[in-house]
């Protein structure tokens, strides 16, 4: 096997793996970086984020009110001091992406400009259009390219982290134009492989959000934390889950059921603000856990609009304008004529609640170092936990940023005082086993189980026992049916036997990092006996802070169930409290 | 469910067993909204799993999933399966190599793009700490097109010069550049002229306009290789006709 030397790998090379690798690369040039992903760089599910990245610059913000929005937007299972991190490293880290070429819109005078956000006590979100994700990402990506000393190793897949006494030394990739299984030697290793929003049926992210990075550290020994918080985005279109930015209602779109009444005002959210003028944390600028709950409550009353892609209630942005809409949603527009036939500057569009963002993900302090020494990871891969039990819109871009460098310095700062490993040859029969296994799944022969049919299975156990609202017995039926489905990926088949770009073999493996996480999300939340942001069960429907002020750990067992633990949050400053999103709080 | 029956012909090629591709034909059901990957996505998942190609996103933002589509270079996730007859045959991006079905060899564009320098290259030293650049709107507007480009690689597939002379630095490239120079952050301008006012740059151009007519994000990179030509032009008099003057 063909060993490449490195001091820190990276996987994944998305923003936050981007990020990470400029950092290392600025740090010391002589590193040597090894950026290993599945897909090229601007491939990565940065790019399809829409409206924008948080960070506090306008004089009437403060960084308080980006914590407290937070904070309060996570129903307080954020870690706060990591907030507090985050929060005060983000303006520069947007103002670093302004240094390095991103066109954020401007203001007439050349400043660079916000727009509101829900959930969000004052503007504070930059934005480049309705295409932020897109343009960090390519910005992050191009800058790149200023460093030789950043080495790309596209389109090899990541199979399994090598560990010795504890410590993380490098990893097993797959090249996908070869199909030889390469070993990466490395002091540190850092995981940005994004979400695994790909468990659910419904969902705005791309096919290769299969939570493989967050599996690859649950196999070596990292918990990850959290995964029972699944985040539903209010807005997707109901055909494709294609997302419409959050940028619509923050630019003033509205929300309205079948009798065009804007139903926000009867879940908490009211009272209803003049069309046109939004009113910040108030009807469609509340949080998204709680527009997506509102639009459950108005199906079971009857109130959606029945089409022919399921139940939807209509976003409707016709008030603002041709105009307006070209120069701040020129994507929303495009797409929506694409893919649904409808002109959001002509008629309502139809939407509903699609699923979006792992809340959850490898358990990392607030330096993005795991547990398993010599091992970091940021972005949706990871929980600090900056999010907690909701996450706010555009705070995921920007965090990206912050904790991707995070990990860079961390990763270094580990590599000064961690000595390598003396035990090459133990090393050396860790990657023969990961070689031996994947051997093992290309060769195997006359199996029983197809790979899009137990994904399938996996997806609608998942729908249906762990969605929007969840009862016991419902999450007890899918912990049940992801075990069933567990013992029966042994039984799958990969029938492309080529080594040249396989994604046979590939979809086999990327099934069973969904399969791993998907059980931590459904037994996660089966324990979790209270309902908090986008956790909300029917059977425990309040927050108990008594019991479950506490993060969920889960632990990998390879035959078993996840094992559980939990962990206190970090509170600073701020006590749990009331979320108020109605008119109320001004 | 299903609203019409296609005839989804791709092109099959594995290095491994293969001498020469060829085509495999696949009867899908499909809805009229579908997009072509769509229909790719059904025999992956239903009919026949050794077929390989590039996607991600079906959005028209992640820029995977390129191909010929009854001959022209297409995202197979924005190519409707209502404009097309029910015979649609899918083969890779024209001018590049095939590495395995639709799957194609990309490093040469990832070197020609890496070889302009697209990243800013500040006109002044300025630390982060002393804020943003500012850059009005009009400013922004300068270049903002250009920056939308997703590096599908269609106007390569569509460029008929760098069909035939691969040492052409191709559209994306080239309007990369131009989106940097036109910046006005930027001071890197006479770096990347080295590269893109060379004969393998933008004077291997013809301007058929083909890149243009293809990209999905209308990001026009035709206009903008016409005017590098131009820019380039007057850098070729000032420099040689009037040899006084500073550019």
């Amino acid at each position: 096997m063909e060993i490449i030397q490195t001091d820190i790998a990276i996987v994944g090379a998305g923003g936050a793996g981007l990020r990470a690798a400029i950092a290392l690369a600025e740090a010391d040039p002589k590193l040597r970086i090894a950026l290993i992903s599945k897909v090229y760089p601007m491939r990565s599910h940065t790019c399809a984020a829409e409206g924008g990245a948080a960070g506090v610059i306008k004089s009437d913000d403060s960084l308080d009110l980006h914590f407290n929005d937070t904070v309060g937007g996570g129903d307080w299972l954020c870690d706060q001091d990591a907030v507090e991190y985050f929060i005060n490293e983000a303006p520069k880290e947007l103002l670093q992406l302004e240094h390095w070429g991103c066109p954020w819109s401007r203001e007439p005078d050349g400043s660079v400009a916000v727009r509101p956000f829900g959930g969000m006590k004052i503007k504070r979100t930059w934005f480049a259009a309705d295409k932020s994700g897109f343009h960090i990402l390519h910005t992050l990506f191009q800058t790149s390219l200023r460093f030789p000393s950043i080495r790309r190793f596209d389109e090899y897949y990541a199979l399994d982290l090598l560990a010795d006494d504890g410590r993380c030394y490098g990893l097993t990739a797959l090249e996908m134009r070869s199909g030889e299984i390469r070993h990466f030697e490395a002091g540190a290793v850092i995981i940005a492989a994004g979400g695994a929003g790909r468990m659910f049926p419904f969902t705005t992210n791309g096919a290769i959000k299969t939570g493989d990075g967050m599996a690859l550290a649950y196999r070596a020994g990292a918990p990850l934390k959290d995964m029972e918080f699944v985040q539903y985005h209010p807005t997707g279109l109901p055909n494709t889950g294609i997302l419409l930015t959050e940028g619509c209602r923050g630019e003033g779109g509205i929300l309205v059921n079948k009798d065009g009444r804007r139903y926000l005002q009867d879940y908490g959210m009211g009272p209803e603000t003049p069309v046109g003028q939004p009113v910040l944390k108030t009807m469609e600028l509340g949080p998204r856990d709680r527009l997506s709950q509102a639009f459950w409550h108005e199906q079971q009353k009857g109130n959606t609009v029945s089409t022919k892609w399921g139940d939807c209630v209509l976003l409707d942005m016709r008030h603002l304008g041709e105009k307006k809409i070209n120069e701040r949603l020129p994507f929303v527009r495009d797409l929506s004529i694409s893919y649904l036939g409808m002109d959001p500057v002509k008629e309502p569009i139809p939407i509903r609640p699609v699923v979006h963002y792992c809340m959850g993900g490898i358990h990392t302090d607030i330096n993005a170092a795991t547990p398993v020494a010599g091992l970091f990871a940021a972005g949706e891969c990871a929980c600090v936990s900056i999010n907690g039990a909701n996450r706010l819109g555009s705070n995921s871009l920007t965090e990206l940023l912050v904790f991707g460098r995070k990990a860079a310095m961390s990763a270094i700062e580990h590599l000064k005082s961690a000595p390598g490993s003396n035990n090459a040859s133990a090393l050396a029969a860790k990657a023969q086993e990961s070689e031996a296994r994947i051997r093992a799944l290309f060769d195997k022969s006359g199996a029983k189980e197809s790979i899009s049919g137990l994904r399938n299975e996996m997806m609608h156990t998942l729908e249906e026992g762990a969605g929007i609202y969840r009862t016991g017995d419902r999450l007890a039926a899918t912990c049940a049916k992801l075990a069933e489905l567990r013992q029966r990926y042994a039984d799958i088949e990969v029938h492309d036997k080529s080594k040249v770009y396989n994604t046979d073999l590939l979809q086999a493996l990327e099934l069973g990092s969904m399969l791993d996480c998907a059980e931590t999300v459904a037994v996660g939340g089966r324990d979790r006996k209270e309902s908090r942001g986008a956790h909300q069960r029917l059977d425990f429907t309040e927050r108990d802070d008594n019991n479950f002020l506490k993060h969920t750990l889960s632990y990998h067992h390879p035959k078993e169930p996840p094992r559980l633990d939990y962990l206190d949050v970090v509170i600073t400053k701020s006590k749990p409290g009331v979320r108020d999103y109605s008119g109320a709080h001004k | 469910m299903s609203e019409r029956q296609i005839q989804l012909e791709v092109l099959r090629y594995d290095p491994e067993t293969d001498r020469e591709p060829r085509f495999q034909t696949y009867t899908v059901p499909c809805l009229n909204e579908w997009v072509v990957l769509d229909a790719l996505n059904y025999v992956k998942d239903n009919l026949d799993t050794t077929v390989s190609y590039r996607w991600s996103c079906h959005m028209a933002v992640c820029g995977s999933c390129g191909m010929m589509i009854n001959g022209e270079p297409k995202l197979a996730c924005k190519a409707f399966i209502h404009e097309y007859p029910d015979q649609i045959r899918v083969e890779p991006m024209a001018h590049f190599p095939i590495e395995r079905d639709l799957v194609t060899v990309v490093e040469d564009f990832i070197t020609k793009f890496a070889s302009v320098k697209p990243y800013l290259i500040p006109k002044e030293d300025k630390p982060v700490s002393a804020g943003e650049f500012k850059q009005t709107p009009a400013e922004l507007m300068k270049f903002k097109q250009y920056t939308l480009c997703i590096n599908c690689m269609l106007c390569y597939a569509a460029c008929p010069q760098y069909g035939l002379v691969p040492e052409f630095l191709g559209p994306a490239a080239i309007s990369m550049a131009h989106r940097y120079n036109q910046d006005s952050r930027d001071g890197g301008r006479d770096q990347r002229q080295e590269v893109i006012a060379s004969h393998e740059g933008v004077w291997e151009c013809s301007f058929v306009g083909a890149c243009s007519e293809v990209c999905p994000k209308h990001v026009d990179p035709a206009g903008a290789l016409q005017q590098v030509k131009v820019a380039s032009t007057i850098d070729w008099y000032k420099e040689h006709l009037m040899p006084w003057s500073k550019k």
